[in-house]
């Protein structure tokens, strides 16, 4: 899967964290790490960490799907 | 065929971020004829940030930020290939593999590459590094993780800062010099640069300031430190050149465009001009190589270095060539973000001409502000370090051109009078 | 002009079960001055945009609660001596949903320092499990009431487990929590009988959290409030017991009052709207879809309250500075400039900026969780229930119209799978 993340958007409200806690973290107060791709077996959990942003800054490409 | 009839075939040149959002606002905007996509390096587009920030500390494999996209099978992509020249009587592009490629409808997105190390002998040198694309990337962390004995980063604006700040993430001693009195002065002024440089250093970070190299000291194809303008000789075995970058205009060269190093122009619906100020309604460009008038700053042209100003102006393009009205004139506000180390510095607003600055919310004291920008008595930009969320109130201000400073109070200093200071721009 | 009675008819216990086409009303003006009795009446914002504004505007501020003023005990050394102590020491360390930065964002850093991914995680499994074991109890029933059974005693579970609250101390949360969530009421701010049952519940709870701190001090275990009272925060200093108090007790009353509406008017709009019901039962990975677009449609924090430091122009009025306000967080995520056919509940809509958990500095600490219970007790009705139907349409709702929600939500069913 591809995703990435649109950092001007990112406030850090870290609900992508809580989804998705092996492909994204905060560093420090508002750093936001993320892998850009993530594997194919967890799209549902990429899935919640997008629409659980509260910015919207979040976009996935999914090849399988 | 004239420039109102449909158009059949779209060619995109530059097959980054602005490449690939304006070839998907293409097809979002209904065309169907053939698209091709020409871009020089051997990769899909790829997102760029995570090069200078999380590739380099090795969390995020190079080859790994492929960008997500909405294209279909029903794009050529033609990597691996630059545009050589454009002649526009004939609409069709001269790659470098000899082949011509006509077009109906162009969109230029050809973006920027690093500025090169002045003495281009030094350059070469086999642990002189600059970031532009994925392989540079690559190199760069493969020599980082052989944990070096010291980096040396030439030039302290926002990429050389993100990669200062890895190397301390990294343990690894790192000397960041600039001419410049303190970092990211010429973008942010010396008031606030003297900020972000005291959070740099107190990381561990040993700037200097203020310092001019004037040579790379190497033997054996390999540079072993620097010399400074004032004689000190500075060692290093790793040197980053990060002096911002160029933009790739040079295959215009004939066309009868009006474009430079400074990128080439647009009007202000995006299509290009030529040398006689005309614009050419076949052609459109967007990103880092289109320079364009901005009507939140009296029209003066400029050309956005800004992944978010990629998006947004190469989907604007992509719609205007397929023939779709767009509101007149383009006038997204820039942004842009930076991740140094774990500190997020992100603004809003151009901070060009400004005449004073304040603190409006926080302290610097704990690393945590907003940083208001004021030019003749209206905010034209605002800064803010870990403090993203207030950002958006004072981006609106900016975008409204509202009277600096704006906001008299503030939940965390209630009736305190934001001190107005010299930004300190050279 | 826009009408001013409008707040009025939103308070209004009878508009509870619908209180959209107020809202909606209230929209046509992005900001109006309200008459809501106050002297001077109070701003309410309605419209998405003027919500979003305002949630981040920095002359916004969150210390809405009126001064501790504990009703007199006719001894005087009470009155007179530890009164006013008390009050004060209540006025310093307010919760921090009533705090503004600095001090907010040092006491929510703190709480999110303990709210680490791996306890968040540990919930959601556990989520999962009282799901079923409360599911299992009704299993041979052929009535089920989804508050009682459910969407009640789920997140008051996880918030005690989480926060290391024993769990037969529980039951007596109850009757506090409800008590003290009537500060989001804005009524209830100013009424003085309710001020006075706040005050005592508030010292009462106190008390208890006080002793359970001591413990967990002695008696260090692997929860939130253990975390909280022995390790250091993020900017390098322990939590006073005031402000650690003050603290676990919002946590606590947001964890007993909010979720269970998520839950419940989840339910009740996928009652209402069978064939969603039934895609989720079919493709239960459809339900972070469902629960966004619950959180856009039907919001269990309908608004908030906030006051402003300096005049605001906004929508083209000017509130006036030290103005109540009210941000309808509901009628902005029914607004047609931010969400297509806004009326229409379709998980499948695209890029939902809801206003559901707020916004800016004050976004739900709590939303993770809420999320995930919310996933977990979704799925399983629609999964378990067999032939649902509601028994009474509109179900009663609880008094509150700001924490507003089905009181009790009673669904004939044919048993539980």
């Amino acid at each position: 899967m591809r995703v990435s993340v649109d950092l001007n958007l990112c406030q850090a409200y870290a609900q992508c964290c809580y989804a998705a806690p092996r492909y994204f973290r905060i560093d420090g107060r508002e750093a936001l790490f993320y892998d850009p791709s993530p594997a194919a077996a967890d799209r549902v959990e990429i899935e919640r960490a997008r629409l659980a942003c509260p910015v919207q800054a979040i976009r996935v490409q999914d090849p399988e799907a | 065929m004239p420039a109102d009839a449909r158009p059949e075939r779209i060619v995109v040149v530059g097959a980054g971020l602005a490449g690939l959002r304006g070839a998907e606002a293409i097809r979002a905007a209904g065309f169907r004829g053939s698209l091709t996509i020409v871009g020089n390096e051997p990769h899909r587009p790829y997102d760029r940030p995570p090069l200078s920030k999380h590739v380099l500390t090795g969390q995020v494999a190079a080859d790994a930020s492929q960008l997500p996209s909405s294209l279909g099978d029903d794009v050529t992509w033609r990597l691996s290939i630059g545009a050589e020249t454009l002649d526009r009587e004939a609409r069709r592009l001269r790659l470098s593999n000899g082949e011509t490629l006509p077009y109906d409808r162009l969109l230029i997105a050809t973006g920027t590459r690093a500025r090169p190390w002045i003495h281009a002998d030094e350059a070469k040198l086999r642990n002189v590094f600059s970031i532009r694309s994925r392989d540079d990337a690559a190199s760069l962390r493969a020599t980082l993780a052989a944990k070096p004995k010291r980096v040396l980063v030439i030039g302290a604006g926002f990429i050389g800062c993100e990669v200062a700040a890895v190397c301390r993430e990294l343990d690894l001693p790192v000397c960041l010099i600039d001419s410049s009195p303190s970092p990211l002065a010429r973008a942010l002024g010396h008031t606030i640069g003297a900020y972000i440089g005291e959070i740099h250093r107190g990381r561990g970070v040993d700037l200097r300031m203020g310092s001019e190299v004037a040579h790379l000291e190497h033997a054996d194809g390999r540079a072993t430190g620097a010399r400074l303008k004032d004689g000190e000789v500075l060692s290093a075995d790793v040197v980053v050149v990060a002096l911002g970058a160029v933009r790739n205009t040079e295959w215009m060269t004939g066309s009868g465009l009006s474009a430079d190093s400074g990128g080439v122009d647009c009007d202000d619906h995006g299509h290009v001009l030529d040398e006689s100020g005309q614009p050419d309604r076949s052609i459109a460009a967007a990103g880092d190589v289109a320079r364009f008038p901005h009507p939140l700053y009296g029209g003066r042209r400029v050309a956005l270095e800004h992944w978010g100003h990629a998006v947004a102006q190469a989907e604007h393009a992509g719609r205007l060539l397929v023939g779709e009205d767009l509101p007149v004139p383009y006038a997204a506000l820039p942004n842009f973000w930076s991740i140094q180390g774990d500190m997020v510095v992100k603004s809003a607003g151009l901070t060009d001409g400004a005449d004073a600055v304040a603190i409006v919310q926080g302290d610097p004291a704990d690393r945590r502000f907003v940083a208001l920008y004021g030019r003749a008595g209206r905010c034209i930009a605002a800064v803010a370090v870990d403090s993203a969320r207030w950002l958006p109130a004072y981006a609106d201000k900016v975008a409204s051109g509202a009277p600096f400073p704006p906001i008299d109070t503030a939940t965390d200093r209630p009736l305190r009078e934001p001190e107005i200071r010299d930004p300190g721009f050279a | 002009m826009a009408d001013a009675t409008l707040l009025k008819q939103v308070k209004d216990f009878a508009n509870r079960a619908n209180p959209y086409p107020i809202y909606a009303r209230l929209r046509q003006n992005p900001v109006s001055l309200q008459d809501d009795g106050s002297p001077d009446g109070t701003w309410v914002a309605a419209s998405h945009g003027a919500i979003s504004s305002l949630l981040g505007d920095p002359r916004v501020s969150s210390q809405t609660l009126p001064p501790a003023d504990r009703p007199r005990t006719g001894n005087p050394i009470t009155d007179f001596l530890i009164k006013p102590i008390k009050d004060r020491i209540t006025d310093h360390h307010r919760p921090f949903i009533f705090r503004d930065p600095p001090d907010h964002d040092a006491l929510r850093a703190a709480v999110m320092n303990q709210f680490t991914r791996e306890r968040v995680q540990g919930m959601r499994e556990r989520s999962d499990r009282l799901v079923a074991e409360l599911l299992d109890a009704k299993r041979d029933a052929r009535r089920f009431d989804a508050v009682d059974d459910l969407a009640y005693p789920l997140p008051v579970t996880v918030i005690c487990e989480l926060f290391g609250v024993p769990r037969e101390d529980e039951p007596q949360f109850h009757d506090w929590a409800t008590q003290l969530a009537t500060a989001l009421e804005p009524d209830s701010l100013t009424d003085d009988d309710t001020r006075a049952k706040n005050s005592r519940t508030f010292d009462t709870i106190a008390e208890y959290m006080g002793s359970l701190i001591k413990d967990k001090r002695r008696h260090p275990k692997d929860d939130m409030l253990s975390g909280l009272a022995n390790e250091a925060t993020p900017t390098g200093v322990k939590m006073g017991d005031y402000d650690l108090i003050a603290t676990s007790i919002l946590m606590l009353v947001a964890g007993h009052e909010t979720t269970v509406n998520l839950i419940t008017n989840g339910l009740l709009t996928l009652l209402r709207h069978p064939d969603e019901l039934e895609k989720l039962r079919a493709d239960p990975a459809r339900a972070p879809r469902v629960i966004e677009e619950l959180l856009r449609y039907e919001p269990p924090v309908q608004f908030r309250t906030r006051t402003t430091l300096s005049p605001i122009d906004i929508a083209g009025v000017t509130i006036p500075e030290g103005a109540d306000l009210v941000l309808l967080l509901a009628a902005g995520n029914r607004d047609a400039n931010a969400f297509d056919d806004p009326e229409r509940f379709d998980p499948d809509r695209k890029g939902t900026r809801h206003l559901g958990f707020g916004g800016s500095l004050h976004y739900c600490v709590g939303a993770p969780l809420a999320r995930f219970e919310a996933e977990a007790a979704l799925t399983a009705l629609a999964r378990r229930l067999k032939n649902p139907r509601l028994v009474e349409d509109p179900p009663p709702y609880r008094p509150g119209a700001a924490l507003r929600g089905p009181e009790h939500l009673l669904v004939a069913i044919d048993g539980m799978a």
